[in-house]
């Protein structure tokens, strides 16, 4: 019973934390889907999401705001706009000049774009980590003979919720909406779909700023889970949901979803079972197995060569 | 209605279309013809915003046409096909005719979260359209199949319902019936002479398919190694020298 709650207890660490690499993932893969790049930056648009929301919560606290809920959602509203506005501006800064050069040119635009913004987050806010209030506490706990305890907490169910929330609509948006179905059909033909009378830079657009909301919703999440945020916060949560992109298939939005779970879980199952050092071997590990024997991730379609 | 004077196309050492004029009146069928290389397809890609031409001009109900991004063109009511089918192939049939709508829709998304009356009056409307075309090329039964699983004849008809969904003004169909069996040929060449009856609308076509071009034309125009040879009506082309030369070689 007592390896029973342990197992759920890491599954449940795991879940979460993959669900937020997940919403994270989305942003790679919608990116990727569309104009066939990488967009370097969008950890650090995660990261600058976290801090929108911390400085909202910090100044409504301050204002002397004490209803939790409405706090929650101004301080997401703020970070969904500040970040989804850096998505904008990084596609037209870094990759709207650039596209149709050679692939590299727009993958260095883009990680110079990632350096600039954590330097920018460095002098702005300071280099050290600051704290995060924990504004949502609590949970239910669950334990057998008084021995080990499970904990479910408000914020780990938050985190579910929202991201399911997010998810849900985003699968509708793409599937049922105007702009959806031409995201599609950008996505598998642009030029084709540019010829018929869709404004595919507006599509463009639109997929960085999708990307950078979610990423958003994501930075509040993780920094409320993780009690604090510093510059280099985006770093190795972007590098984490590149990899889960990766290995659902770069392209693929349910693959990015997968992807992230997949991850997460492998990573809570190693630190619960293994070591908490070997976290990171892991989950940089499965990357390259992926690579190696199914390039195409779990979920991705094989290129095929255009005529 | 589109009136293309001395267009030239250079690439680098290469002059692909050297000094090319086309008229095309309203309800008219306009071929480009020519031996395999002449350049037409350069031409249609002047002229649909894929190449910025390096010479000429292309005007459009009396707008210069050349150097505007392909979309605007299209927007402004020309429309082309490629010589390869060129579908959403992993969306569905009637998706690729609503896809095809989009500049016509209210695409404010706001509109469209909140279902507003108007939003959906549009999707309505824009889902009679497609119906409309999938009926009038037999593709209504298929409508929810992913286009990529139709047969060949099906997708290159799906492919003139979708341009025909923006309501455009000119069509330029590039090889429309390369692949095409000898029956589907003749379908596809009713269809193209009631587009232009019933709907109105003017086509230029590049065709290989000499029985098609001779059927269905108005006037014909033949280029060769990019530069025009001649043009007149499917009765002057068939006797005219300097094509059948080009075609032929000469003795």
């Amino acid at each position: 019973m007592q390896d029973l709650l342990y197992f759920s207890q890491q599954l449940i660490n795991g879940l979460t934390i993959g669900s937020a690499y997940a919403l994270i993932a989305i942003g790679y893969t919608m990116v990727y889907g569309i104009i066939g790049m990488i967009n370097f930056a969008h950890g650090e648009i995660y990261m600058i999401g976290a801090y929108t929301a911390l400085i909202a919560i910090t100044g409504l606290t301050a204002l002397g705001l004490a209803w939790l809920p409405l706090i929650l959602i101004v301080a997401l509203l703020c970070a969904i706009i500040v970040s989804s506005s850096m998505g904008w501006a990084v596609e037209r800064v870094a990759y709207r000049p650039v596209r149709g050069r050679h692939r590299l040119i727009p993958l260095i635009s883009a990680i110079g774009m990632s350096i600039f913004l954590q330097n920018y987050v460095h002098l702005a806010q300071g280099s050290r980590n600051v704290g995060f209030p924990a504004l949502i506490e609590g949970g239910f706990n669950f334990s057998a003979d008084g021995a080990f305890e499970m904990s479910l907490s408000y914020m780990q169910i938050t985190i579910f919720v929202t991201t399911l929330i997010c998810m849900t609509a985003l699968s509708l948006f793409i599937s049922r909406s105007r702009t959806g179905r031409a995201c599609r059909a950008v996505s598998q033909d642009l030029g084709m779909a540019s010829l018929l009378g869709i404004d595919t830079n507006r599509i463009i657009s639109a997929t960085f700023v999708i990307g950078a909301a979610l990423a958003a919703v994501a930075g509040l999440l993780l920094g409320m889970y993780y009690g604090s945020v510093d510059p280099l916060f985006g770093f190795i949560a972007g590098l984490k949901a590149f990899t889960a992109a990766v290995l659902g298939g770069i392209g693929s939005i349910p693959g990015a979803m997968l992807g992230g779970l997949i991850l997460g879980v492998s990573e809570s199952m190693t630190s619960g079972y293994l070591s908490g050092e070997y976290k990171d071997v892991v989950s940089f590990g499965l990357l390259i197995l992926i690579l190696l024997f199914k390039p195409t991730g779990l979920l991705g379609k094989p290129e095929v060569e255009k005529i | 209605m589109l009136e293309v004077q001395n267009l030239s196309m250079r690439f680098g050492g290469l002059l692909a279309v050297d000094q090319v004029s086309l008229d095309v009146k309203e309800r008219e069928i306009v071929s480009i013809i020519g031996p395999n290389g002449a350049g037409k397809t350069t031409v249609f890609n002047c002229m649909s915003g894929f190449y910025k031409p390096t010479g000429g001009k292309i005007l459009f109900e009396g707008k210069e046409m050349q150097g505007k991004p392909d979309y605007k063109i299209s927007r402004l009511g020309m429309v082309r096909t490629f010589q390869h089918v060129r579908l959403f192939t992993q969306m569905s049939v009637v998706e690729n005719l609503l896809v095809a709508q989009h500049r016509h829709l209210n695409t404010n998304m706001l509109a469209g979260l909140l279902g507003t009356p108007n939003y959906k009056a549009r999707e309505q409307k824009s889902l009679d359209r497609a119906a409309y075309w999938l009926e009038r090329v037999g593709l209504l039964d298929l409508a929810n199949r992913d286009a990529g699983n139709l047969a060949y004849g099906q997708q290159r008809r799906l492919e003139i319902a979708r341009c025909m969904v923006t309501e455009p003004k000119l069509l330029m169909l590039d090889e429309p019936a390369a692949g095409l069996n000898p029956a589907e040929t003749k379908e596809l060449n009713q269809l193209i002479i009631s587009l232009k009856e019933d709907y109105n609308v003017s086509v230029v076509l590049i065709e290989h398919d000499m029985s098609l071009v001779m059927d269905i034309s108005d006037r014909i125009n033949v280029i060769n190694q990019g530069k025009p040879l001649a043009s007149g009506t499917p009765e002057e082309i068939r006797h005219n020298d300097d094509v059948i030369k080009a075609y032929l070689g000469e003795a």
